[in-house]
C-alpha cells in the first residue's frame, strides 16, 4: 500500500509542478540579488540573504529561509489536505477501503507519501539553491581572505565548507520536521472534511493564527507552545557553536503537535462512516 | 452468505435503516429493491464495513463485520454508488494500483489479472487513454472490472447497469449469470425492477429503512388464481360465466374459481372466439408498488 501511495504521488503532475515552483522562487530572488549586488541589510529581508553575496554555499540555507514562511507550508498543506479528502471526493476512498485496505494502513501510507513529498521538496530546494548559488555568487577576489572556503558564521567565526554542508543537512531535517506539524494539521482536517481545499485552507488558517499570536505581546503567555514559534530557530544551526536551546524546544513542541494530531486523525478516521 | 440481524443505522435523528434482517444464501442472485432514499446504499455500505451500524449484527461468509472485515472483504467484489477512478491515469493503471493496494495476488500475475478483468467487461482493447476521457458506460464497465479483478466469491453491486445502453445491460446481465453459474453469489441493489426481475432468483424490498418482503421471486410472481380472458365476444363470456367474473376491463375479463384448461373448453363449447387466455400473474412492479410508498425524492407539501 505504501508503494502504491508513493506511486500515486509521483505520477501526479501536481507534485512536480509544486516542487518546481518551490525551487524556482529562491532562484528568482537569487538572480535579482546577484545582478544588482544589493543584498538586504543584515536583519532585514529573508534570513541569510545578506551573507550569500560573500559565499554561494550559504544560498541553500537562504533559499529554505525564503520558502519556509509561506510557500513550503502552502505546498505541504495542499498535498496533505488532499491525502484523504481527495480520495473521498473522487469516490476512490470507498474502493480502497473495500479492496480491503485497513484504515490504519491507509493512513500510514498517506503519511509516508506526504513525508516523501516533504523531504523531496526540501532537498530539491536546497540542491537547486546550491547549484545556482555557487554559480551566481562567486566571491569577489578582492575581498577574499586567506581561506576562500571559509564562511563567516552568524557569530562571526568561520565555518568550513564541510561544516556548512553538515549544518545545511541539519536544517533540511529541522525544517522538514516543522513542516510535518503542518502536514499533521492538514491530514487531520482531511479526514474530517471531504474537501481537499477546505483541509488545506484550514491548516493554513491555523498557521496564520499561530504567526499572528507569536508577534502579539498580549499572547506572550502561550507563545512558547505555538507551532510556528520556533520555526526560525534553524538559523541557530549557523552559529558557532550551534545554539541548541530553541532548536530543541522547537523539535519538542512540533513533536507534541505531530503526536497529538496524528492520534486525533487516527481516532477520527477509524470511527468515521465513509459515506462519500 | 450474508446474514444481518436487527441492523439499524441512525444518522443523527434520521433513521436510515431500521431493524433489518436479511438472509442471502450462497449461490443466490439476490435483488435488493427499494425506492430512492429507502436505505439501500446505507445497507450496502454497512455490509462492506464502510458505515458502522448503530445496532444489530452482520455476518458475511460466517464472519462478523466489521470486526473481521479484512478477511471477509478479500473475497468480496463491490460496485458502490457508481464507479470511481483516478481520472489522470489509464483504466489499466487504475486496476493495477487497486490490485496492488490490497492483500493477496502475486505481482507477477497482476497484468494477467488486469487483462482478464478488462476482457470480462468488454474493455479489452481500451489502450492507454486516461479515465477522464471515458464515456459513462465505459467508466461503469471499468468499475465492474475493479469488482471482478480478485475473482470474488460474493459480488455486491449497487446499480451496476447505470449509464449502459440496452446492449451493454444485456451483456452485463449475461456476465453476471455466467459468474453466478460458476458459484459467485450476486447481491444486486437496484431501483430498476426490470433489471432485478430479469436477473434475480430472490428479492428483498426495502421501504423507508424497513424490510417489507424477502422472498423467492417465483413465489412473489405465483399465479393469483384468476384467469384472464380476452375476447371480442366479451359480453357473451360474461353471460356464460355468470357470477364468476371478478372484474372486467373492456374486452378483458378476470375469471375466478376455474382453471385455464377447463375454462377454455367451456368457452369454446359456447362458441366464444378467444384472443387470449392465461393465468394472471402479478408483475414484480405490482408487488413492489403495493408494498412501498413513494420514494424520498418526491417532496410533497
Amino acid at each position: 500500500m505504501i508503494r502504491v501511495e508513493l506511486a500515486k504521488v509521483l505520477r501526479r503532475p501536481r507534485t512536480w509542478i509544486a516542487i518546481f515552483l518551490l525551487c524556482l522562487l529562491p532562484v528568482i530572488v537569487g538572480v535579482f540579488v546577484a545582478l544588482t549586488d544589493i543584498a538586504p541589510r543584515p536583519g532585514e529581508g529573508p534570513a541569510f540573504l545578506s551573507a550569500v553575496l560573500g559565499n554561494g554555499a550559504l544560498f541553500p540555507a537562504a533559499a529554505l529561509g525564503i520558502v519556509l514562511p509561506l510557500f513550503l507550508p502552502v505546498a505541504v498543506a495542499v498535498v496533505a489536505g488532499d491525502a484523504v479528502a481527495g480520495e473521498s471526493s473522487a469516490g476512490t476512498l470507498r474502493y480502497l477501503l473495500v479492496r480491503p485496505v485497513g484504515r490504519t494502513r491507509l493512513l500510514v501510507a498517506k503519511l509516508t507519501a506526504v513525508l516523501a513529498f516533504l523531504l523531496t521538496a526540501v532537498t530539491a530546494v536546497a540542491l537547486t539553491a546550491y547549484v545556482v548559488g555557487v554559480r551566481l555568487f562567486v566571491p569577489d577576489p578582492a575581498n577574499v581572505n586567506a581561506s576562500t572556503a571559509a564562511v563567516a558564521s552568524l557569530s562571526g567565526t568561520s565555518l568550513t565548507g564541510q561544516q556548512i554542508l553538515l549544518r545545511t543537512a541539519y536544517v533540511i531535517f529541522y525544517i522538514s520536521w516543522s513542516m510535518l506539524g503542518v502536514a499533521s494539521v492538514a491530514l487531520f482536517l482531511s479526514t474530517v472534511t471531504d474537501s481537499s481545499l477546505g483541509a488545506a485552507l484550514g491548516a493554513l488558517a491555523v498557521l496564520v493564527l499561530s504567526q499572528v499570536l507569536v508577534t502579539l505581546d498580549a499572547a506572550s503567555s502561550v507563545k512558547a507552545y505555538l507551532p510556528t514559534r520556533y520555526w526560525l530557530a534553524w538559523v541557530d544551526f549557523f552559529r558557532e557553536p550551534i545554539l541548541w536551546r530553541d532548536i530543541q524546544r522547537g523539535t519538542l513542541v512540533q513533536g507534541v503537535y505531530v503526536a497529538v494530531l496524528l492520534a486525533m486523525t487516527w481516532a477520527n478516521f477509524m470511527t468515521k462512516d465513509v459515506t462519500s | 452468505m450474508i446474514v444481518t440481524a436487527g441492523l439499524t443505522k441512525r444518522f443523527g435523528r434520521v433513521t436510515a435503516v431500521e431493524d433489518l434482517s436479511l438472509q442471502v444464501r450462497e449461490g443466490d442472485r439476490y435483488g435488493f429493491l427499494g425506492p430512492n432514499g429507502s436505505g439501500k446504499t446505507t445497507t450496502v455500505r454497512m455490509l462492506l464495513g464502510l458505515v458502522f451500524a448503530t445496532s444489530g449484527g452482520i455476518e458475511v461468509m460466517g464472519k462478523p463485520l466489521p470486526r473481521r472485515a479484512t478477511e471477509v472483504l478479500a473475497e468480496v467484489g463491490a460496485l458502490i454508488e457508481g464507479p470511481a477512478a483516478y481520472g489522470h491515469l489509464s483504466g489499466r493503471t487504475n486496476l493495477a494500483l487497486l490490485d496492488a493496494a490490497g492483500p493477496g495476488g502475486r505481482r507477477r500475475t497482476r497484468r494477467a489479472r488486469v487483462d482478464a478483468a478488462l476482457e470480462q467487461v468488454g474493455l479489452a482493447g481500451i489502450g492507454r487513454r486516461p479515465v477522464r476521457a471515458y464515456s459513462l458506460g465505459m467508466r461503469q464497465r471499468l468499475g465492474l472490472a475493479a469488482a471482478l479483478i480478485r475473482s470474488p466469491r460474493l459480488l455486491i453491486l449497487d446499480e451496476p447497469t447505470n449509464g449502459l445502453d440496452p446492449q451493454g445491460i444485456h451483456e452485463i446481465r449475461e456476465l453476471l449469470l455466467e459468474l453466478n453459474q460458476g458459484g459467485t453469489t450476486v447481491f444486486l441493489s437496484s431501483h430498476l425492477l426490470a433489471e432485478v426481475e430479469a436477473l434475480c432468483t430472490r428479492v428483498a424490498v426495502l421501504d423507508r429503512g424497513r424490510l417489507v418482503v424477502q422472498e423467492d421471486l417465483a413465489t412473489l410472481q405465483a399465479p393469483t388464481g384468476l384467469v384472464v380472458v380476452r375476447s371480442p365476444d366479451a359480453d357473451l363470456v360474461a353471460r356464460t360465466l355468470d357470477g364468476r367474473v371478478a372484474r372486467r376491463d373492456g374486452d378483458r375479463l378476470f375469471v375466478r374459481d376455474v382453471g385455464p384448461a377447463e375454462l377454455a373448453d367451456r368457452l369454446v363449447a359456447a362458441g366464444v372466439r378467444l384472443h387470449e387466455l392465461y393465468p394472471e400473474r402479478r408483475t414484480l412492479e405490482e408487488v413492489v408498488l403495493a408494498l412501498t410508498g413513494t420514494g424520498s425524492d418526491r417532496v410533497q407539501p
